[in-house]
């Protein structure tokens, strides 16, 4: 008995139905569809996942999903000496390793109360400034790579590897630098470094003029950021968002201003802001940056004195090879340094600097043994992602690349 | 210019019998408080005009679990700092809020006591980015905030049972404690 009252589709679907058999249809434009992105996605930048909620191509809901490669930093600190885990800082931000290394032995030093020769610290600004380069090189490249400008990828790679030489020679390695030392640095900078840094400032304004022509007046380029990935400056800072991010909502707030640290206070520069909050504001700022940055190097290679970069405090600095192998007192400091470790003070202190990220932080809790009793790191990246839902929702799909790559997420610091 | 000074009699006069030790190591302020004082001293510190601790760069626990036997190493050099700790509390954790006010360019770290398998109030009704900041210390600790919108792990899968930061999980893991993908 046929029935009238059902389309000849459904019927064909009924005369199918059996108890093994059902069928359940769904209208696709009535639903809204989940989406993963990553961890394995190119465009998020390493192992960041986000799990979206779609209506048709508006994002509606948006969820990080952080932890691939989270490797267990802080506990390891808790069982290794302070000079031991310099080289697990490198793995954190692993686009500005040199910056990282600062920031911790700056809060180990802050733990112990000692402060490194005017030499040494000009030669960490010097370090944490050309990181700051690298990895704003490596942002700018991706960026605009993820709105589909490959050419400025390339080129940003190749004035990235100009960096990395410079990088390699003032500290033998091109990429985990784990550079500075608890009371100085792992070796003193050569006249050849500062002339490299010097040739260098030519070559980036030429590249920088370059990727600029490419990017500034590019209409694409322009539609695909304005007005996307919108963050208000009250919504940024209930986040907890520091860097870049929170300077281009209009907030003017850089760490080596208003807390200045090492000899940021003696030098000249500017701290650029925006008050849009999208991605082209993030953009500029990020651009405008990488000139403060060039701005600060020469001041520093000019300004940089001669003298130690140690500090002079044997029970509580390594001594040098040389001396090691030739006199008796540095042989004992050098043996129980490396055997008991630096032995701070009972206490706690938090120190953090302007990585390129945005506020990196240490803290660090002693119990006046030789390894830290808690060691806590604020990574700037974490923060920020946390900020990136707000910042997601109601835009297109195609968007969400093109805010990823603006906020600028490096998953190794993330994930600790 | 805000002082710590200023900040100790403001928060006295305001909450009387909230604060129980503070403490200027390094000229960094950290004060411990009662932990029923907590919501209404974060909302007070927030709000306040003068004060306007309005973002919130960190939380974390510290877990004292056998903090005086292992310290003291042997090669104590400096005997003007007391070198062996003592550890005063009767509590085994100590969460750590890192306040930071625009205002006043100011740094406060807010500590609260607590006892292992006590609960605490969520602060995400007051700064949004407690969240995922108490998301990672119940991950790492296993301390349980109350009222939290979203209480998941932060990085490692739900299926783990332990607490990696506490003191007494092994540095080494415990083999079998993270199962195999099941795909």
């Amino acid at each position: 008995m046929q029935q009238l009252d059902i389309l000849p589709s459904e019927r064909i679907y009924k005369a199918l139905d059996d108890e093994n058999t059902q069928f359940v249809l769904d209208d696709p434009l009535e639903n809204t569809m989940v989406l993963n992105m990553g961890p394995q996605h190119p465009a998020t930048h390493g192992v960041l996942r986000l799990v979206i909620r779609l209506d048709g191509e508006t994002v509606i809901g948006c969820i990080p999903d952080l932890g691939y490669l989270h490797r267990g930093y802080e506990k390891i600190a808790e069982a290794s000496t302070y000079h031991e885990f310099i080289p697990h800082t490198d793995r954190l931000d692993y686009l500005s390793t040199m910056a990282n290394n600062v920031a911790y032995v700056l809060a180990v030093e802050k733990l112990i109360g000692i402060e490194v020769p005017r030499r040494a610290q000009f030669i960490r600004v010097i370090c944490a400034e050309l990181a700051r380069l690298t990895s704003h090189f490596v942002w700018l490249g991706t960026m605009a790579m993820d709105v589909g400008a490959i050419t400025v990828l390339l080129w940003c790679f190749r004035e990235r590897e100009k960096i990395q030489d410079i990088q390699d020679v003032l500290t033998g390695v091109r990429f985990t630098t784990s550079f500075t030392r608890v009371g100085g640095l792992a070796q003193d900078m050569s006249d050849e470094v500062l002339k490299m840094i010097r040739e260098y400032f030519d070559s980036f304004t030429q590249s920088i003029e370059e990727c600029e022509k490419l990017l500034l007046k590019n209409r694409i380029f322009i539609d695909r950021c304005e007005n996307v990935g919108v963050i208000s400056a009250a919504d940024a800072i209930r986040y907890g968002v520091t860097g870049p991010i929170l300077r281009a909502t209009g907030v003017h707030h850089d760490l080596r201003k208003d807390q200045p640290y090492l000899v940021y206070n003696e030098l000249e520069f500017d701290v650029p802001t925006e008050k849009e909050g999208d991605t082209l504001a993030r953009f500029y700022v990020r651009l405008q940056e990488m000139k403060e940055s060039i701005r600060i190097l020469r001041q520093c290679v000019e300004k940089i004195p001669s003298g130690a970069i140690h500090t002079d405090n044997p029970k509580k600095v390594l001594p040098r090879k040389e001396q090691v192998y030739s006199k008796m007192e540095e042989l004992i400091h050098d043996f129980m340094l490396i055997n008991f470790g630096i032995n701070p003070p009972v206490g706690e202190v938090y120190s953090a600097i302007e990585s390129s990220k945005g506020e990196l932080g240490f803290y660090i809790v002693s119990n006046g043994g030789g390894h830290p009793w808690r060691l806590k790191i604020r990574s700037p990246s974490f923060c920020n992602l946390q900020s990136m839902p707000v910042m997601i929702k109601g835009n297109m799909i195609s968007d969400v690349v093109a805010i990823i790559g603006s906020v600028d997420p490096v998953m190794g610091e993330a994930d600790k | 210019m805000l002082t710590s000074e200023q900040l100790i009699a403001t928060l006295t006069t305001n909450f009387s019998s909230a604060l129980i030790a503070q403490s200027d190591f390094r000229n960094e302020l950290t004060c411990i408080i009662k932990k029923e004082f907590l919501l209404p001293v974060c909302t007070f510190l927030r709000d306040d005009a003068e004060l306007q601790f309005d973002s919130l760069r960190d939380i974390t626990a510290v877990d004292y679990l056998g903090f005086e036997e292992t310290s003291g190493a042997s090669y104590n050099h400096d005997t003007n700092i007391p070198h062996r700790s003592s550890y005063e509390y009767d509590e085994r954790f100590q969460i750590v809020y890192n306040l930071y006010s625009f205002k006043n360019n100011f740094r406060l770290r807010l500590k609260i006591l607590l006892n292992d398998g006590e609960h605490v109030l969520t602060v995400s009704t007051v700064w949004q980015a407690a969240n995922w900041y108490e998301r990672e210390t119940y991950d790492m600790f296993g301390i349980q905030f109350d009222e939290h919108p979203d209480l998941r792990r932060m990085y490692l899968p739900e299926e783990f049972e332990y607490h990696p930061l506490r003191k007494e999980f092994p540095l080494m893991g415990i083999p079998g404690s993270l199962p195999l993908p099941r795909h």
